[in-house]
């Protein structure tokens, strides 16, 4: 790097630095490794760079000046650049060279007392709660005026809810139950078979998707399916202004987005749970069948004598209060993004996490109930 | 004057389509070192379509464009790399990464592409954030600052490594006056004291005048150039009744029922 610069040094201490060549963004790296180390091994008094022999000249050329400036001593180094000529000199001015300092100084991260940040984090939960709360009212004020003016229902949207909600969820529900109900049905044979019990795989089976794994199940896939599209697609038209638009036009975006997504939730999720329930039955049943000797027929009327009405009934009715939960954290975290693309990615992660945790928190306290009950 | 230098980007036959929509048709162009061009035209007529075609966002359907020697349309991934080094893009929504800040926006290009230490980094950014006036908003996120502030630090972004060639992409659309003649003047100094050669797409006449030093203008109807040369003579001498409503700011009916 000797062919960028030459130093001097004079007797009374002033180190002289002579830049050459090309001092621009190709070199600069080079230059500024080899010669502020150098400087600052001589650690000079004052410092005199010449830039007579430079042939070209950009802002990485002043941030070799600069990163020259300061290797002195902050207050009583003497630094002077000669033989600017016009060129650099306007792109010293542009970049406010002699300024710069001021903003080079560091800016320290305030410590925040624990305290206040108890106090900070505190109060964003309950402005968050705050929120929650608010939208529940929103939600329900909405299906009121709904209920009674029909007309403002948005149909068309509710429907096309509905396919990507429901009918696009169907194969993987689907395959998801089947292979449950294998799994069930083959773990419990395997303790079922020592008393010879076989046939109670069918029952067990049966009663566990029905009551427990397939409303939980569906609900868990909605969430990661829908939960999460709800949310990435009302936080982004909360980023683009789509909804300040929609407020604007007289609307009441609760009506007009989160109301078709709730409804067509509360009407597919069930569905989706019943054929959750089948899927998983018959995955029983293929085990029972090829595993286990059972034919069949022994298979179903065992199942149907198991299960009634008000099992299916219970399950349903839980996966209808999933399916609105869904549907309500999806479109409040949309609603609540702010930000950029990171902040819709935020929104999808907490709609799907909070709902998957109301939906465990539901099914516990609906198991209570259920436990009081009978 | 310009057309003794050597061109620094050439388009030649240039076809782009997108699915079956044929947007550009048989463009012809040349770019000299150190001019400002400026494409104008009404929306929709290829605009941004062209600006795409020569940084290689888009692949053309036929033709050539070669930047600074390299066919574009026909190279080896590291010539493509080379290539982009060369060009720096401030694009219409300025593209800022919202989850970070403008000096780490900044530091994304730079330290991918330079040996320069941190410290020496955050020294250089601040070098030229100041050049476009926001030294006080390096620790701001995108959505905390206003639209021109944000095509500032887009301008910033793009000039992080010195640029030969930029490209601007409205620059000055959705601003007010005073913050657009802030880009325009920026847009001047950059062309003077560094010799960068800079494509601007733009339909705001003001600017047009201030900053061009030749303009091209492209129409739907024709698929191509229709009138290029300095924007003064076009607007006082060209015979293209399209060219000369642009200039003049006049509807012209036919235009309308043209488009529609």
């Amino acid at each position: 790097m000797k062919e960028y610069y030459d130093i001097f040094e004079r007797d009374d201490g002033e180190l002289i630095v002579r830049l050459k060549g090309r001092l621009d963004v190709k070199n600069a790296a080079a230059i500024l490794q080899t010669l502020s180390s150098e400087v600052k091994t001589r650690s000079p008094s004052s410092l005199v760079v010449d830039i007579d022999q430079v042939t070209a000249f950009d802002d990485y050329g002043a941030l070799i000046l600069f990163e020259l400036k300061h290797q002195l001593p902050l207050d009583n180094g003497s630094f002077r650049i000669e033989n600017v000529s016009s060129k650099p000199e306007e792109i010293l001015a542009q970049i406010n060279f002699d300024e710069q300092e001021k903003y080079a100084i560091p800016q320290k991260k305030r410590a925040v007392n624990i305290l206040v940040r108890l106090g900070d984090a505190t109060i964003r939960h309950l402005d968050n709660i705050r929120f929650m709360v608010s939208f529940i009212g929103s939600v329900v004020l909405s299906f009121l005026h709904v209920l009674f003016h029909p007309k403002s229902l948005r149909v068309d949207d509710t429907i096309d809810a509905m396919e990507k909600t429901g009918v696009d969820a169907l194969p993987i529900v689907a395959l998801i139950s089947f292979l449950l109900g294998l799994i069930i049905a083959f773990m419990s044979s395997i303790q079922l078979q020592q008393f010879g019990a076989n046939i109670y795989v069918a029952s067990l089976v049966a009663l566990a998707m029905t009551s427990e794994l397939g409303p939980i199940m569906t609900a868990i896939i909605v969430a990661g399916r829908s939960g999460s599209a709800f949310a990435a697609e009302i936080g982004t038209m909360k980023i683009y202004e789509e909804i300040d638009a929609l407020f604007t036009m007289g609307f009441n975006p609760t009506i007009f987005l989160t109301i078709p997504k709730i409804l067509a939730s509360i009407i597919v999720v069930p569905l989706l749970t019943l054929f959750s329930n089948l899927f998983g039955i018959a995955g029983g049943l293929v085990v029972g069948v090829f595993m286990l000797g059972l034919t069949p027929g022994t298979y179903i009327s065992q199942t149907i004598e198991t299960i009634t009405l008000f099992e299916v009934l219970w399950g349903l009715t839980k996966s209808a209060i999933f399916a609105v939960l869904i549907a309500w954290v999806g479109c409040l975290r949309g609603f609540q993004t702010r930000g950029g693309a990171a902040g819709v990615g935020n929104a999808a992660t907490s709609a799907v996490v909070t709902s998957i945790f109301l939906i465990v928190l539901f099914d516990s306290i609906f198991a209570v109930i259920r436990s009081y009950w009978r | 004057m310009k057309n003794q230098q050597k061109p620094i980007i050439t388009v030649q036959n240039l076809v782009a389509q997108y699915g079956e929509n044929v947007i550009l048709d048989g463009v012809n162009l040349e770019v000299f070192k150190g001019e400002i061009l400026v494409v104008l035209g009404g929306s929709g007529c290829g605009k941004s379509t062209l600006l795409r075609h020569m940084v290689g966002l888009d692949v053309p359907r036929s033709g050539n464009i070669i930047v600074d020697g390299i066919d574009i349309t026909n190279c080896n991934d590291a010539d493509f790399k080379t290539t982009l080094r060369k060009i720096g893009i401030l694009f219409q929504s300025s593209a800022l990464f919202g989850s970070m800040t403008l000096a780490e926006n900044m530091a994304v290009p730079i330290a991918e592409y330079s040996d320069l230490p941190k410290s020496v980094i955050t020294d250089l950014i601040r070098m030229k954030l100041c050049r476009v006036d926001l030294s006080e908003f390096e620790n701001y996120l995108p959505f905390e600052i206003s639209g021109g502030m944000k095509k500032r630090a887009g301008l910033a972004r793009a000039l992080a490594l010195n640029p030969e060639i930029l490209f601007l992409d409205e620059p000055t659309a959705g601003l007010d006056p005073v913050s657009a003649a802030e880009i325009d003047n920026l847009i001047l100094q950059i062309n003077q004291s560094s010799k960068t050669t800079i494509v601007i797409v733009t339909h705001e006449l003001f600017s047009i005048f201030k900053v061009a030093h030749r303009v091209i203008m492209l129409d739907k109807s024709t698929k191509g150039i229709i009138a290029q040369g300095d924007p003064q003579y076009l607007k006082d001498h060209s015979e293209n009744k399209k060219v000369k409503g642009f200039f003049n700011r006049e509807s012209s009916s036919g235009q309308l029922s043209e488009t529609l």
